[in-house]
């Protein structure tokens, strides 16, 4: 096998599979974490049965949905009904590519380099965006072509809420790449290295908007209306039941592990151990730099990501739920005004410091 | 070219938040009600029909399937209706547990009205609060009477038994540890921005059109009237107890919200006061085994958790009454939901319904 083949056709495959295998089980067992922690916070039992304590539950649920029977409304467009949930879940997917898992240097397997991302794209933030407001074209055409009246109002309010939030979400990543000065997701972290700053710190701002808008874009408490259980029976996914239902939920979680890895990387230093430059703490990294520099990296990426979506659960526990229309009008009234602000601000404070 | 259409839309009676098995039909322009019509009977058991071939100690378990969320004051209501055409009179001890029961009762009613109206809006915890105080009532309950539900508590004339020993300790423990967890879900809910967006301003009900609906209970008060049959027609031993009659100003869903979370303070305090003065003595008076009124009829009503509730009998002087008849709040209260729906959205709705406080067993009979 020649040279180039493996660099640029087996060695990403590689590292794709396992993200995607990391990804998957992450969900499986996210679905477990979550409710664990929202039956702690309600003072109930989680899943024990399966396993010890629960922890087998996840398969069990994998392979209950896989066997179940896959229903097709009679109405129903059989093609887009069929199609929806994929194209829900695989943009969901694709931004892994771009998310840097770990950093400060690579792994050398059978003599090839390979590094803890799988693409470092120039314009990654950028391309994650478009990646991510995707999605929502799964929801709408799944709610649209079950031919029911639950998921096309659910459809709809997807549609209006997801639109309305990209905006925001969007504007709030501006003020990390003024500061940054690169779009690329390893290149904001290192800018974070260099600056000896987590850029939480000075966005602090950015990063209640882009969470905010974050919770929006997947649909999570208290922003769950497309799928409002105590309204629209099941929203956009009334209809579906089975491998499909579980497409969408696969693309829900996902798209909350992507949601927590870009606020890790943005806004707290993605792979970066807190006060890397304090030699007392080096026990933190508890040897695993001196079998490979990237390894502990690894560990203060997921720990940071948990702690995000630990936030996730506990506003789930503790909200109510957005109505429709104030929904809409927090997006347009205060999330975009204040985005704007946020950009001026800093483009401001830059000039202001460069002078 | 284009043209927009209203859509009928279904809710129920197979639906997560019409508790039970409520049908509206919603004509929707977009995600705003235009029209609702309210479908009830699905769980019509002819209870009312029922009654007329069973004696009168039979009746009792019947209604505690009306409102199955507050059986308590169905059983209250039925045995002092029968009490009053019979003109018998209850021994102390008996009304003071009466009222023991039933304000326990109202607690635990509203306990569920709140946990149930928070998970439709989306809180979900507070649900599991709520029904982690419930479940002290309902273990006293069954300490009482052996059910925890269906109680079928009181006979007419009485109590079939004295409460147990040690109950009265544990309904105190109640009463001190209550206020705190009530705070809890406060914290939860009552300066929360979004529970305040979600319900304040949303099914207005003002004054007037709930007293034309007929409204009663505290969606009557939460409207700004000041009645409360416990006040305004004292029976059992009422007139004994001090406690305020909450009331709102707004009409709102926030209103009656507030104004049931007062009411639970306030059976607290009434609670409180029947403990310190219970009395000691027997607890059944001297009926005949087989209750025979005398020919006439009788309307009583108790206040209960969801309003008046009211029991309508015809005797001919048989041991099975001619006629029954309830008026339960439920129902009158539900006929209100159209109006206080007209123009608002969908998710509106569900909080409206939550706020109405209907249990279908009661509303269907």
């Amino acid at each position: 096998m020649s040279d180039a083949l493996i660099r640029n056709f087996i060695i990403p495959l590689v590292q794709v599979l396992v993200v995607l295998g990391v990804a998957a089980g992450a969900v499986a067992y996210m679905t477990l974490v979550e409710r664990k922690i929202l039956a702690f916070m309600q003072l109930r039992l989680s899943p024990r049965r399966v396993g010890p304590h629960g922890l087998l539950q996840p398969i069990a649920d994998g392979i209950k949905l896989l066997l179940k029977e896959d229903i097709t409304p009679a109405r129903a467009d059989r093609a887009l009904f069929t199609l929806a949930p994929i194209i829900t879940v695989i943009p969901a997917f694709t931004a892994l590519a771009l998310i840097p898992f770990s950093g400060g240097g690579s792994f050398n397997i059978f003599g090839y380099p390979v590094s803890p991302w799988i693409a470092d794209v120039n314009v990654g933030v950028v391309f994650l965006l478009a990646i991510s407001s995707l999605g929502v074209y799964g929801i709408m055409l799944g709610g649209w072509a079950s031919n029911s009246k639950y998921p096309l109002l659910g459809s709809l309010r997807s549609a209006a809420q997801m639109v309305s939030y990209e905006v925001p979400f969007g504007f709030s990543i501006i003020g990390v790449l003024m500061l940054s000065g690169t779009a690329s997701m390893v290149g904001i972290v290192e800018a974070q290295q260099k600056a000896h700053l987590w850029y939480f710190v000075p966005q602090i701002l950015g990063l209640f908007i882009f969470f905010v808008s974050g919770v929006a874009e997947t649909n999570r408490l208290p922003f769950d209306l497309p799928e409002a259980e105590a309204e629209l029976v099941a929203g956009f996914h009334t209809e579906y039941s089975g491998m499909k239902f579980a497409l969408y939920m696969l693309a829900e979680y996902t798209s909350m592990i992507v949601v927590a890895c870009i606020v890790t990387t943005l806004f707290f230093g993605g792979w970066l151990r807190p006060f890397p430059s304090v030699s007392a703490l080096a026990w933190l990294n508890f040897g695993l730099d001196k079998l490979n520099p990237a390894l502990p990296g690894f560990f203060w990426f997921f720990l940071k990501t948990f702690l995000v979506l630990f936030v996730y659960l506990w506003l789930r526990g503790t909200f109510p739920r957005y109505r429709y229309d104030q929904l809409m009008k927090l997006g347009w009234y205060w999330m975009i005004p204040l985005a704007i602000a946020n950009v001026i601000l800093t483009g401001g404070v830059l000039l202001l410091l460069r002078r | 070219m284009f043209r927009t259409e209203m859509m009928d839309i279904n809710m129920g009676p197979q639906h997560p938040s019409t508790h039970g098995v409520l049908r509206l039909k919603l004509v929707l322009d977009g995600e705003t009600v235009n029209d609702t019509d309210v479908l009830i009977g699905y769980l019509h058991r002819g209870v009312e029909k029922l009654c007329e071939t069973k004696n009168y100690h039979m009746i009792e378990p019947y209604t505690d399937r009306l409102d199955y969320v507050a059986a308590m004051y169905e059983n209250l209501g039925y045995v002092e209706t029968v009490e009053k055409l019979m003109g018998i009179t209850v021994p102390e001890r008996a009304e003071y547990i009466r009222v023991l029961t039933a304000e326990l009762q109202r607690i635990a009613s509203h306990l569920v009205w709140l946990g149930t109206h928070a998970l439709d809006i989306g809180a979900m915890t507070v649900f599991f609060y709520c029904f982690r105080e419930r479940e002290i009532i309902l273990d006293l309950f069954e300490a009482f009477c052996g059910a925890r539900l269906t109680y079928n508590a009181y006979r007419i004339g009485g109590l079939p038994w004295d409460i147990p020993p040690g109950w009265i300790d544990r309904v105190r423990h109640f009463v001190k540890i209550f206020p705190g967890r009530q705070k809890e879900y406060e914290t939860l809910l009552t300066k929360n921005r979004i529970w305040l967006g979600r319900t304040k301003g949303v099914g207005i009900l003002k004054s007037e059109d709930a007293i034309d609906f007929g409204v009663t209970g505290p969606c009557l008060r939460a409207s700004g009237v000041d009645y409360d049959i416990r006040r305004a027609h004292p029976y059992s031993v009422y007139d004994r107890f001090l406690f305020d009659i909450p009331t709102g100003e707004n009409c709102d869903t926030y209103d009656r919200y507030l104004v049931r979370m007062e009411e639970m303070r306030q059976s607290l305090r009434i609670l409180q006061q029947a403990l310190d003065h219970l009395p000691a003595g027997g607890v059944m008076a001297k009926v005949p085994k087989r209750i025979k009124p005398p020919v006439g009829e009788v309307y009583h009503t108790v206040e209960g958790p969801r309003g008046e509730l009211g029991f309508y009998i015809v005797s001919q002087g048989d041991d099975k009454p001619y006629r029954m008849r309830f008026r339960s709040p439920s129902f009158v209260n539900l006929q209100a939901l159209p109006h206080m729906v007209k123009g608002a959205l969908v998710a509106d709705v569900v909080a409206v319904i939550g706020t109405l406080d209907i249990v279908l067993g009661d509303v269907d009979r």
